[in-house]
């Protein structure tokens, strides 16, 4: 019954969004090469369901590849701003600049620099893409670690790296996820502006060029649902990781 | 009979911070000394650097001038012996209640089998009648609660001194006397010294063997009263006439302190 509660309401609401769809396609008469309807998906999902599984593959694992760097690095820039003022003040400018630029610009700069090197340029947009947030985040936290937290250790002898594994880190993880669920997103985005801007033939970003080229909006529109779909499923990872490592954060729902 | 040795020993201490205005001095001059076994109430008016005491016992900073002895041992750097507690529980909320007992354990005595460190915590909840909640969240806990195992994580590891920073201050006023008469009850059964720092003269004079009324900033000692009563005491002791005299007497060394009245000559 519960479980029932849980799952009806975003499957109901996804029917709903699907048949409004439908259904506006089929009352201003839109043909195919202007809009496509979700009953075209299936069969478009169908005819290059091989090319799906290979492609969504590709774009997976480069944008986890992506997603692991930003997590690594993030949480290492994030540990030397939040503890060091002087360096959170160097990095903070460059840093904010550097998040400006629309990443659209850097893509083909990043393709002519490694020429060739396409998995690598991939993986390359989607951590530059992601790693801001959680460098900012694991920041904030740690630096605004109340300073009772630390001095209940420290007035016990205790290292700076036992009160970091103690206190600091389990006390930023709550923050560490929220800036990781938005990190997911944005290297989605990062991988696909690699595949689709500058083109490789590989990844849903190619699938979904190559569907632009020869004019088929079904494909298009199956490709837009296929990253939609392992967007989401990447994202419930998270939030079940999040569960297990900082379910804690969570108040007590009844 | 002569005081037996201090064990806390603060003599003529000296602290300033530095601030974009230049140095404001907080501590001038300060000397205190909190003999084994007694409990120390230390009230002033605001911002006179009490906290900055409890900070310089544990080591956490060190003076300008003068020196800070605990058992005879010049303070450098802190140390195992010193068990903390705040006006915020600060309870870690991804530890259940006794495993926040438990952490100062986790430092000072890593070797210690985990049952005995258990053992010990659960001992300790039971005494601030927290039986029963051992797993709970400190989030599941009301504020009164926490601030029991606050207690309770404060003087885990039986620290040579308590160190207490206005740790009832948030409190309302009922829980807050059944924290009181419950650090009797502590007292009782697991022997500190202590050193309170309190904004409410009451609290001191029920708590306190001592009360060490400090001036205003830059703080001295001004006014040391001896609370000639045994512990544990009844509550109602606070509204004996005697009580009421030391609390009136206290009162006129604050509104001294804060540079209401002047001070008398000597």
């Amino acid at each position: 019954m519960d479980a029932l509660r849980k799952i009806a309401p975003p499957v109901i609401a996804i029917a709903v969004l699907l048949a409004v769809w439908e259904w506006l396609v089929w009352f201003y008469d839109l043909p195919n090469y202007r809009m496509a309807s979700p009953s075209d998906l299936w069969p478009a999902f169908w005819k290059f369901r091989e090319l799906f599984v290979i492609r969504g593959w590709e774009t997976l694992w480069r944008t986890v590849a992506g997603l692991l760097l930003a997590v690594g690095f993030g949480t290492a820039l994030g540990m030397v701003m939040g503890f060091s003022r002087t360096l959170r003040e160097a990095f903070y400018p460059i840093l904010v600049g550097f998040n400006a630029i629309p990443k659209a610009t850097v893509v083909p700069v990043i393709a002519l620099m490694f020429v060739g090197r396409h998995d690598f340029n991939t993986v390359l947009i989607a951590f530059m893409i992601s790693f801001f947030p959680i460098a900012v985040s694991v920041s904030i936290g740690l630096s605004t670690l109340e300073p009772e937290y630390r001095d209940i250790l420290r007035a016990l002898g205790a290292s700076r790296l036992t009160i970091f594994w103690k206190i600091a880190l389990p006390k930023t993880l709550p923050e560490f996820f929220g800036a990781l669920k938005v990190a997911v997103t944005l290297a989605f985005i990062g991988t696909n502006l690699m595949e689709i801007v500058e083109p490789h033939g590989r990844g849903l970003g190619a699938l979904f060029d190559s569907g632009r080229t020869n004019a088929d909006y079904p494909l298009m529109f199956a490709v837009l649902f296929a990253l939609a779909a392992l967007g989401i499923a990447l994202y419930y990872v998270v939030v079940v990781l999040e569960r297990v490592f900082a379910g804690w954060a969570e108040r007590g729902q009844t | 009979m002569a005081d037996p040795t201090p064990l806390v020993d603060i003599r003529a201490v000296r602290h300033a911070y530095r601030t974009p205005a230049g140095p404001l001095p907080v501590l001038d001059g300060l000397t205190l000394s909190i003999p084994e076994g007694r409990f120390c109430a230390v009230v002033g008016p605001s911002g006179c650097g009490k906290s900055t005491l409890t900070r310089l016992i544990a080591g956490l900073m060190k003076p300008d001038a003068g020196e800070v002895f605990l058992h005879g041992e010049r303070v450098r750097s802190p140390r195992k012996s010193v068990g903390m507690a705040f006006q915020n529980p600060v309870m870690l909320e991804w530890r259940t209640i006794l495993d926040n007992v438990i952490l100062p354990l986790e430092i000072v005595a890593p070797m210690m089998p985990r049952r005995e460190k258990e053992a010990r915590a659960r001992a300790l909840l039971a005494l601030v009648g927290l039986q029963g909640f051992e797993n709970k969240r400190p989030s599941q806990l009301s504020g009164g609660m926490r601030q029991r195992a606050s207690l309770c994580r404060a003087i885990v590891h039986k620290p040579e001194i308590l160190i207490m920073d206005e740790p009832f201050g948030a409190l309302d006023a009922f829980t807050r006397e059944d924290l009181w008469q419950l650090m009797h009850r502590l007292r009782a059964e697991e022997p500190f010294t202590a050193l309170l720092i309190t904004h409410d003269l009451r609290e001191s004079v029920y708590l306190a063997d001592e009360v060490v009324v400090l001036s205003g900033r830059p703080a001295r000692t001004q006014f040391t009263l001896k609370v000639p009563m045994p512990s544990p005491r009844p509550i109602d002791m606070l509204y004996t006439p005697e009580s009421v005299a030391m609390l009136a007497t206290l009162r006129a060394q604050i509104e001294i302190a804060q540079g209401r009245v002047p001070a008398e000559p000597h």
